[in-house]
């Protein structure tokens, strides 16, 4: 009986999930780069890895060899990096907020995010001192704020911090379509339109040295503090009274939620629904323990971002849909059966 | 673990909600708080757990300021256990009882033989070893207050602090319970709601109004005048032929 109980050595689970999510992962990046308007066989995507990872020196045609280092690699891994902190940003916020609804976009914090790189993009706020990324921090950390207080306000309960986010969406989406309509020349205007809706079509190499970077250190972050995110299950005054610095982690994990959630809008514009379904699949597969709840959920994140991109760019022959728009098809009917799920446990 | 409190005081906007308790709790004892609906017995049991912020006095733990210590330090040491505790996560009371190991691990120190060892223990001493792996969904409100007690015992607390424990319990449910606390090698500070069951402390504080008016063993501190006084309730003393041991029997005085 004992022995059942003890946990297994760190291989064995890192062997049984590990890999498999890995290998999935591996699998996806792939898919991304082979399948598009132009299909790429896999021996020539794979002659361009040797070429650029082993200097092997394959012979490839430089516009196919182009499309695929310069163009679908960086765009596939800046959406796993989106997929994965988007995830990681839902857990953090359930957990913290105890709030099974708790996920940056419902939360307003990706609208406050829109709103900031928009107020640095077209009113040029910050005289070009401020990089778009960082206009998108400081207006997602206002949202936060402003929503977090509002809910306060309104009593703190589960359903009030909902309403007070969707107050503060449409506060901040409103805002955002003010400074368009205000600065923007027609252009401009279908410009970011098209990229609030979440596009990953620009995406580069330097992106993916932004995005890359910012989720690897909210994932180790995240890591570190599983036990603290364990201890919030039966809420901060039962999480104060098992040794947590509730302030302390709450300041750190938002703050970290907060720059995730804006590097990713301000690299590829609002994605809904991914921190909101992925958590709650992966619950049903590991259960409520964030040791294996984070990195499930930043695998499933990554790889469900990287199909809903190929999705995007193949679902209508000759144009690619909106990335926002595939997850909300998706996670829409998720955010369904969440709230179904709820209520038989209410 | 001693305790001693001096000048314990809290304030909700304008309002006093303990003002000026001071009181000392012995090594190994269990120390009653008793008094009517909203006279402060839950914030003082929060102010002595080092739970409630902006604190009004001192609170010591065999002479160490409580506030002198970091958060994980006080875990250590106190563990509490509330009211009533709810979750929606589907967590099996074992997962709930690895809770209470929290204090006590870190990423480098993670969750090992031996916490799965204190965590069974735990569940035995409160006699819930048969139900380690029920959902918490699934357990009913006395299973669910005897799986946070086990949380709190696996902390290895010198001070455990409950907060009207028998509430929603049914009887056979609050007897089992209070005898489980009272058999418990650590200081024990618990409310109650039960005047009887209340007269099984070593010692009783009497809280109205925020202050704690009387502290002492219970016989001398439940007296019929500050019953009649405090709780509005008349009170005859009864004694149980059978062991001698005195009850009351409530009459109330409004109508």
């Amino acid at each position: 009986m004992r022995a059942a109980a003890r946990p297994g050595p760190l291989m064995r689970p890192l062997v049984l999930w590990g890999v498999p999510g890995f290998a999935a992962l591996a699998v996806a990046i792939l898919a991304g780069v082979v399948i598009g308007e132009t299909p790429l066989p896999f021996g020539m995507v794979a002659a361009v890895f040797a070429n650029h990872l082993l200097e092997a020196g394959h012979v490839v045609d430089p516009i196919d060899a182009g499309i695929i280092w310069n163009y679908r690699l960086p765009r596939t891994l800046v959406a796993a990096a989106c997929g994965a902190g988007l995830a990681l940003s839902g857990v953090v916020l359930q957990a913290i907020v105890r709030n099974a609804l708790a996920d940056p976009y419902l939360l307003g914090v990706s609208a406050g995010a829109s709103t900031g790189a928009v107020a640095v993009t077209i009113l040029g706020l910050g005289g070009g001192m401020i990089g778009i990324s960082t206009g998108a921090f400081v207006g997602a950390t206002l949202a936060f704020a402003l929503v977090a207080a509002l809910a306060r306000a309104a009593g703190g309960g589960s359903a009030q911090l909902v309403l007070a986010g969707i107050a503060g969406s449409q506060l901040f989406n409103a805002l955002t379509s003010f400074f368009i309509a205000k600065s923007a020349n027609a252009e401009q205007a279908r410009g970011i339109i098209y990229w609030l809706l979440g596009n990953l079509s620009g995406v580069r190499w330097p992106d993916v040295s932004l995005a890359l970077p910012v989720v690897a250190c909210g994932f180790v972050i995240c890591l570190w503090f599983v036990r603290a995110l364990d201890a919030f299950t039966f809420g901060t005054s039962s999480a104060a009274s098992l040794g947590i610095s509730v302030r302390r982690v709450q300041v750190v994990l938002i703050g970290m939620t907060t720059l995730m959630t804006a590097t990713m809008v301000s690299l590829v514009g609002s994605i809904g629904f991914v921190g909101l379904v992925i958590p709650h699949a992966m619950r049903f597969l590991t259960g409520p323990g964030h040791a294996r709840l984070i990195p499930a959920s930043a695998l499933a994140g990554a790889v469900f971002l990287i199909a809903a991109d190929v999705t995007s760019r193949i679902i209508i022959p000759g144009q690619v849909v909106p990335i926002g728009v595939v997850t909300a098809l998706v996670g829409a009917p998720g955010f369904a059966l969440i709230l179904i799920h709820n209520r038989s446990r209410a | 673990m001693k305790l001693s409190a001096a000048g314990l005081g809290w304030q909700a906007g304008h309002r006093m909600i303990v003002e000026g308790v001071s009181v000392e709790i012995a090594a190994g004892e269990t120390f009653g708080l008793v008094g009517p609906n909203g006279s402060g017995k839950s914030t003082l049991l929060r102010l002595m757990a080092g739970l409630l912020p902006r604190p009004q006095g001192v609170v010591q733990l065999d002479g160490t300021p409580l506030t002198s210590l970091p958060r994980r330090e006080i875990a250590r040491r106190i563990a509490f256990v509330e009211q009533q505790a709810e979750t929606t996560e589907a967590l099996r009371a074992r997962d709930v009882v690895a809770l209470g190991r929290t204090p006590w691990l870190s990423a480098l120190a993670p969750f090992g033989a031996a916490d799965v060892g204190i965590v069974a223990a735990s569940l035995r001493q409160v006699g819930m070893e048969d139900m380690a792996l029920r959902a918490w969904s699934t357990l009913s409100g006395g299973e669910r207050q005897r799986v946070q007690i086990a949380r709190a015992l696996a902390q290895q607390p010198r001070l455990l602090v409950l907060d009207e424990p028998t509430n929603h319990l049914d009887i056979h449910h609050q007897l089992a319970l209070l005898r489980l606390i009272s058999r418990l090698p650590v200081t024990v500070v618990l409310a109650l709601h039960d005047l009887n069951q209340a007269m099984g402390c070593d010692r009783l504080g009497v809280m109205e109004a925020g202050r704690m008016v009387a502290c002492g063993p219970p016989a001398r501190v439940l007296t019929p005048d500050r019953l009649m006084n405090i709780f509005r309730v008349r009170a005859t003393r009864l004694k149980d032929p059978d062991d001698g041991a005195s009850l009351f029997r409530f009459h109330c005085l409004e109508d």
